[in-house]
């Protein structure tokens, strides 16, 4: 650590005042959303009055987007698209990750690789082609749909911070169970895997917020209101041509942001290793 | 384990014979490979096989919900005399060189300024990556309303201090749709570049900086001679991982702007899909994201040549 000189004086420049600055640019998207959800139309929409504050707050809008959208089923079908895309692309990621980390094979450096090629493979490029197979193969406006082609997504990523993960693993319990005479997959579930809890706690975290953050392919193939996951109801339902349903919007931005948040909370320290993983070595 | 429980005799090792099926699983690679081929085909059949199609599409005209007919190269040479191609081009370019250049130079900022002792370091660090947490278009559609030119802060504010009345259209103007456009990019990406950049600065060892103070070095001098050689991978990774997927955005601009105001927005993600799913002219808008391609592998292969760390 640099060497601390100088008083309050020093430390307030050098500390406190960018990190303040930065910190209302940063939250204040998130104040305003709160804000605007508790104020009543007649504010809303007056130009006149001092925006930043609530004269008469209310939970109208709470009220109105639980009661007349389907938002509590947009919710729930983003938590299960989410859950079940993060399950699949962890066990598929264990599958890639666990040869290419431990084991020699002829042509691991290819599949590595493709890995990576894969990852940096942007999504504008897939959706058209891919919106024609989903709809070829009748899964339009099913969950099934996002939950096959999210995992395109995740797996690259869950396997390539998992590759990182395993290959800092000793390898002297593996070797052990081996001499005893246990199977290669029994070495690999009994013996490796529960050794990697913190690497899946950190893919799965990441991979949960990718799912339910993501956009593009829920546009395309969920048009039915009861499938759709919350990014697209909000978009397309609480925007009726040119009317925002501003209060409602921006409690449903604040509903559909509370569960990520509250998740991401408990496991910070796993999601910064996550971010940080393949482009920092420790 | 239970093994202990049992009498002696029952543990007696029995050889089991090993079947020549079973001895082939375990090889290393029979067991590698059969590890490793159901993820392959799983990304091959909805990765490989789109991104194939996407090609064969692309020389194609084909109508959504119609047959196609082979045309060749017919929809690039449409895109070569389409202005507003050549446009998306130019709006690609700026949105990702000006994101890029500010995320990274205050994401370098942040990092360093992160990189100092204090209290609430970690309530701070874990505020700070939440825009990049929270679902994207969700809180774009805040940004949306911020920037509203008649009911939102930014205004009220230019109106209060007699700056402006009634205040400019945010998102109605070209040049300030893509300046708001950047600055809600770099809102949502700066936390990527503060947090990995601090978590290289945490690898760089105080030896260093020690070492060279006592040699006489000032702090602009540790911090260009030790601190930015030493980041310099990182930084190349973060900013390439940050390059592909800003030149590729899809979802601010179509929340915010859909492209416009007349299409001065429009990045090649957005029109692709304006074409394909709006107009129904799959191949036409395969042939707008396929030419994306290029113009990205320029950029990367540039970045490896002036910004790759040498690896001696």
């Amino acid at each position: 650590m640099m060497v601390e000189r100088g008083g309050w004086r020093v430390k307030s420049v050098r500390l406190w005042l960018p990190l303040g600055a930065y910190m209302i640019f940063t939250l204040f998207p998130f104040y305003w959303m709160a804000v605007t959800s508790l104020k009543p139309n007649s504010e809303l929409y007056n130009r006149k009055i001092m925006p930043l504050i609530v004269y008469h707050p209310t939970f109208k809008h709470y009220v109105d987007l639980l009661t007349e959208t389907n938002f509590l089923v947009w919710t729930w079908n983003t938590f299960l698209v989410a859950t079940i895309s993060t399950a699949i692309s962890l066990v598929f990621g264990v599958m890639l990750a666990y040869p290419l980390a431990r084991m020699r094979f002829a042509g691991s450096a290819l599949i590595a690789f493709g890995v990576a090629a894969t990852y940096l493979v942007p999504q504008p490029l897939l959706f058209i082609p891919l919106a024609d197979i989903i709809s070829s193969l009748g899964l339009n406006d099913t969950l099934t749909s996002v939950i096959l082609t999210y995992p395109t997504l995740l797996i690259p990523f869950c396997a390539w911070l998992l590759m990182g993960y395993f290959r800092s693993v000793p390898h002297e319990l593996e070797d052990a169970a081996r001499i005893d005479g246990a199977t290669r997959l029994q070495t690999m579930f009994k013996v490796f895997l529960p050794l990697c809890t913190p690497g899946f706690i950190s893919a799965g975290i990441f991979a949960f917020t990718l799912a339910q953050n993501e956009f593009l392919y829920a546009l395309i193939f969920l048009t039915q209101t009861d499938v759709r996951t919350v990014p697209v109801g909000a978009i397309a339902e609480l925007v009726k041509g040119d009317v925002f349903y501003w209060g409602q919007l921006m409690a449903a931005a604040l509903l559909g942001s509370v569960p990520v948040a509250i998740i991401y909370s408990f496991f910070v320290e796993h999601y910064v290793a996550g971010l940080t993983a393949g482009a920092v070595k420790q | 384990m239970s093994t202990t429980a049992l009498p002696a005799a029952v543990y007696v090792p029995v050889p089991r014979r090993a079947s020549g099926f079973r001895r082939w699983t375990e090889r290393e690679d029979v067991f590698s490979w059969l590890m490793i081929i159901p993820p392959v085909v799983f990304l091959l059949l909805l990765v490989g096989y789109p991104l194939a199609y996407g090609v064969w599409l692309s020389l194609e005209n084909r109508p959504v919900a119609r047959a196609g007919t082979f045309v060749g190269l017919a929809n690039f040479i449409a895109d070569a005399h389409d202005p507003v191609f050549w446009q998306v081009v130019q709006n690609t370019f700026v949105y990702t060189f000006f994101a890029t250049v500010l995320k990274m130079v205050g994401g370098l900022g942040l990092a360093l300024v992160m990189n100092q002792d204090f209290k609430f370091k970690n309530t701070v660090r874990a505020l700070m990556l939440l825009p990049f947490i929270v679902p994207t278009v969700l809180s774009t559609i805040a940004w949306m309303w911020i920037l509203d030119p008649a009911f939102a802060p930014v205004n009220w504010f230019l109106r209060y201090l007699n700056i402006a009345n009634p205040g400019p259209s945010w998102l109605g103007n070209a040049h300030l749709a893509m300046m708001s456009l950047i600055i809600v990019n770099v809102w949502r990406g700066l936390p990527f570049y503060g947090i990995t950049l601090l978590a290289g600065l945490q690898t760089i060892s105080p030896e260093l900086y020690e070492a060279a103070t006592i040699d006489g070095a000032s702090t602009w001098d540790r911090f260009v001679y030790v601190t930015l050689p030493l980041l310099k991978p990182v930084i190349y990774i973060v900013t390439m991982f940050s390059v592909i997927f800003t030149f590729a955005d899809f979802q601010l601009v179509y929340v915010l702007t859909r492209g416009g105001p007349a299409n001065a927005t429009h990045l090649f993600a957005t029109y692709a899909f304006d074409l394909a799913m709006g107009a129904g002219q799959l191949g036409l808008g395969a042939s707008v994201a396929l030419a994306m391609l290029p113009p990205l592998a320029l950029i990367i292969v540039a970045m490896s040549i002036y910004m790759k760390p040498n690896k001696s």
